[in-house]
């Protein structure tokens, strides 16, 4: 059982391109040409630099004593809030960011939902002195004031979508819309594991690094090189996919995605696209997604904008079907109690994205000496307002 | 033999236009089919709407959000076109579905092959279906309903790709007149122009029209120089979207682009 992509872009069933044909000559272009540059001894050579001096890496993998002794577990947290703007997103795109220069663009756009990946593709434009448009649905615009303001410091121009529920999604098709009327000097740097081929591949490798450091920090630790369980949260699924991709093919390692299930996974009011979805197509890909009856995509509800997707991504959906990771989901009020754990247990603030994987920890069954690692994807600044709002409830 | 192989046979300068089925009110598919029909449009392309339709702008766009709201769905609209050639004005129209691939699939492609053809449908534009995917998933199932597939060039798509495409079209080529996505974008520009020139030079084995921006007479005629014929969408449904006095609206919208066009 292979759980890596196949030469025509799938991962089982799940992947694709289905793109209209205004897409087709830019994703081809970057489908014949991605591995090739990525594995070029002067591409890995800078990107590798930038990742050490510029976002920090390798980021710590951090023995949470305190946690470990109030869950009665051995718990790692890999420390992706520590990185450069504050979460795994900056891996992705450094990466692309190097990728597109090579590639001759000049314009780089992108789509955010809770702003994180929009200020780090703010950040590396900045960096390579490149033009940078943010797409971000009008509600999210108005409910990440500081996101936003962040990204305009970093000289990006951030269009409101207007269209729909005027969210992640929204956001998503108007990048993909302004990529369609800017065929030639535009590269659109997707910040997850989504879209056509060869995007979840591509954005799988640039956060692969987060798993190939676990591997060699946690030997150094314990004398092991794999864990009993990985965990993290999923929405398109961008830190999971790096946190689980050197270890999919350990059979040892248990893997586990954490869904946002909103205010519970019936109260319709979730974003747990494996237990709510069935097959289909969103954003180029076919994967599992949030829709009706009629086909038509619904609107994911979750208390943390980074997973509020109605799909996942294609590698998730494989994972998924084959049973090789394990797809749970904590709530709105489990991950913040989580959240506010961490706190006061760990002094550390998490996003609220990576309180849904903390959640988990009180639900999982594992044995005593079982080695958990918790990718800690990004830090909770972003969140202060929603903490503080919630924190006499 | 298929009204679309029988229109190009026959015809030059076609007018094909595209609306948004279920707009402005659920009820108006039909009555807009017929006065489009009778108003002299030679290929009706009726839209399916979705709830993310990536390559439409906002005209588009916001016609979808509305039809889903009045309760549009892909099932309703079959029903709705159950009789539609039972009218006397639209019996030789080309009737084409266009929409996403996704409500397709959720229907199920068999099931919408079957429907399709027993509602007299004579093509699909499905524009996120894949030229391969198509080829080796479900050209068997539209063949055998009669049901031709067209693909989308745009001024992006190399030759090879092009003569590719070709190879595999079935009824006429959508030639999307610029990199964009569907809307007014203003005069045909001379780079357009040349795009199009190289395209007729091509002599492509399939009839070709052009879509994307045409939106009046002067766009029509001048598409109409390099191509068949052309497709009006969005300029269409903004007229649709003006809601009273529908069946007038239309009327005057069509007329002037089925004059004789000066010699």
């Amino acid at each position: 059982m292979s759980y890596q992509v196949n030469e025509k872009g799938y991962y089982g069933s799940f992947g694709g391109a289905f793109i209209p044909e205004m897409l087709f000559p830019n994703v081809e272009d970057l489908r014949s040409r991605y591995l090739t540059i990525m594995e070029s001894d002067d591409f890995k050579k800078e990107f590798n630099s930038l990742l050490r001096d510029y976002v920090g890496r390798p980021s710590p993998l951090y023995y949470a004593s305190r946690l470990s002794t109030h869950h009665n577990k051995e718990i790692y947290l890999k420390r992706e809030d520590l990185n450069h703007t504050g979460a795994h997103k900056i891996n992705n795109t450094l990466g692309q960011i190097l990728l597109a220069k090579r590639l001759g663009k000049k314009r780089i756009i992108a789509e955010t939902g809770a702003g994180q990946h929009g200020v780090a593709a703010a950040t590396v434009c900045a960096l390579m002195g490149l033009e940078c448009i943010v797409y971000m649905g009008e509600v999210d615009i108005e409910r990440q004031a500081p996101n936003v303001a962040r990204m305009k410091l970093l000289g990006a121009k951030v269009v409101p979508a207007l269209c729909g529920s005027r969210t992640l999604k929204d956001a998503t098709n108007e990048a993909i819309r302004d990529w369609i009327n800017n065929p030639v000097e535009t590269h659109y740097i997707i910040g997850s594991v989504v879209g056509p081929h060869p995007y979840p591949d591509m954005v799988a490798r640039f956060q692969s690094v987060i798993s190939e450091e676990i591997r060699t920090q946690l030997l150094s630790k314990t004398g092991k090189e794999t864990p009993d369980y990985v965990i993290a949260c999923v929405g398109g699924g961008s830190n999971a996919a790096g946190a689980f991709y050197h270890f999919l093919d350990e059979p040892s390692v248990k893997l586990i995605a954490v869904e946002a299930a909103g205010k519970g996974i019936h109260s319709g009011h979730s974003a747990a696209t494996m237990v709510l979805g069935k097959p289909g197509i969103i954003h180029g890909s076919k994967t599992m997604l949030m829709q009706t009856e009629d086909g038509q995509i619904t609107e994911p509800y979750s208390i943390s904008a980074g997973l509020d997707y109605p799909g996942v991504g294609p590698v998730h959906a494989h994972l998924f079907e084959t049973g090789r990771a394990t797809f749970v989901s904590a709530t709105d009020e489990e991950a913040l109690a989580a959240a506010y754990l961490c706190c006061r247990l760990e002094g550390i603030i998490p996003a609220l994205e990576s309180a849904h994987a903390l959640a988990h920890l009180d639900k999982l069954k594992s044995a005593p000496g079982e080695i958990i690692v918790l990718n800690l994807s990004g830090r909770g600044d972003k969140d202060l307002a929603t903490y503080i709002k919630h924190q006499n409830l | 033999m298929n009204r679309i192989e029988e229109l190009f046979k026959k015809k030059r300068n076609i007018l094909s236009i595209y609306f948004t089925a279920g707009f402005p009110e659920l009820k108006d598919t039909v009555p807009v089919i017929k006065t489009l029909a009778q108003g002299g449009a030679d290929m009706i392309e009726i839209g399916i709407p979705f709830s993310d339709p990536l390559a439409d702008g906002p005209v588009i766009q916001q016609s979808s959000e509305l039809a889903l709201k009045n309760g549009m769905t892909l099932s309703l609209l079959f029903d709705q076109l159950n009789d539609i050639r039972k009218e006397t004005a639209v019996s030789n129209t080309s009737l084409l579905l266009m929409g996403y691939l996704n409500p397709v699939l959720q229907f199920g492609i068999a099931g919408f092959c079957e429907k399709a053809k027993a509602c007299g449908i004579d093509g699909v534009i499905i524009p996120d279906l894949p030229l391969d995917v198509y080829l080796q998933e479900y050209k068997e199932l539209f063949q055998k309903a009669g049901i031709k597939v067209v693909f989308l060039v745009t001024p992006q798509t190399s030759d090879e790709r092009i003569r590719l495409i070709d190879k595999h079209s079935e009824g006429f080529i959508y030639l999307v007149s610029s990199a964009s996505t569907t809307g007014v974008k203003g005069q045909i520009s001379e780079e357009q122009l040349a795009y199009f020139a190289r395209i007729r030079a091509m002599k492509l084995s399939n009839p070709v029209l052009i879509g994307f921006g045409i939106a009046d007479k002067a766009g029509f005629n001048k598409a109409c120089e390099y191509a068949e014929g052309a497709i009006i969408g969005s300029a269409f449904v903004k007229v649709l979207g003006q809601r009273n006095g529908l069946t007038e609206n239309i009327k005057k919208f069509i007329s002037p682009l089925r004059q004789e066009m000066p010699l």
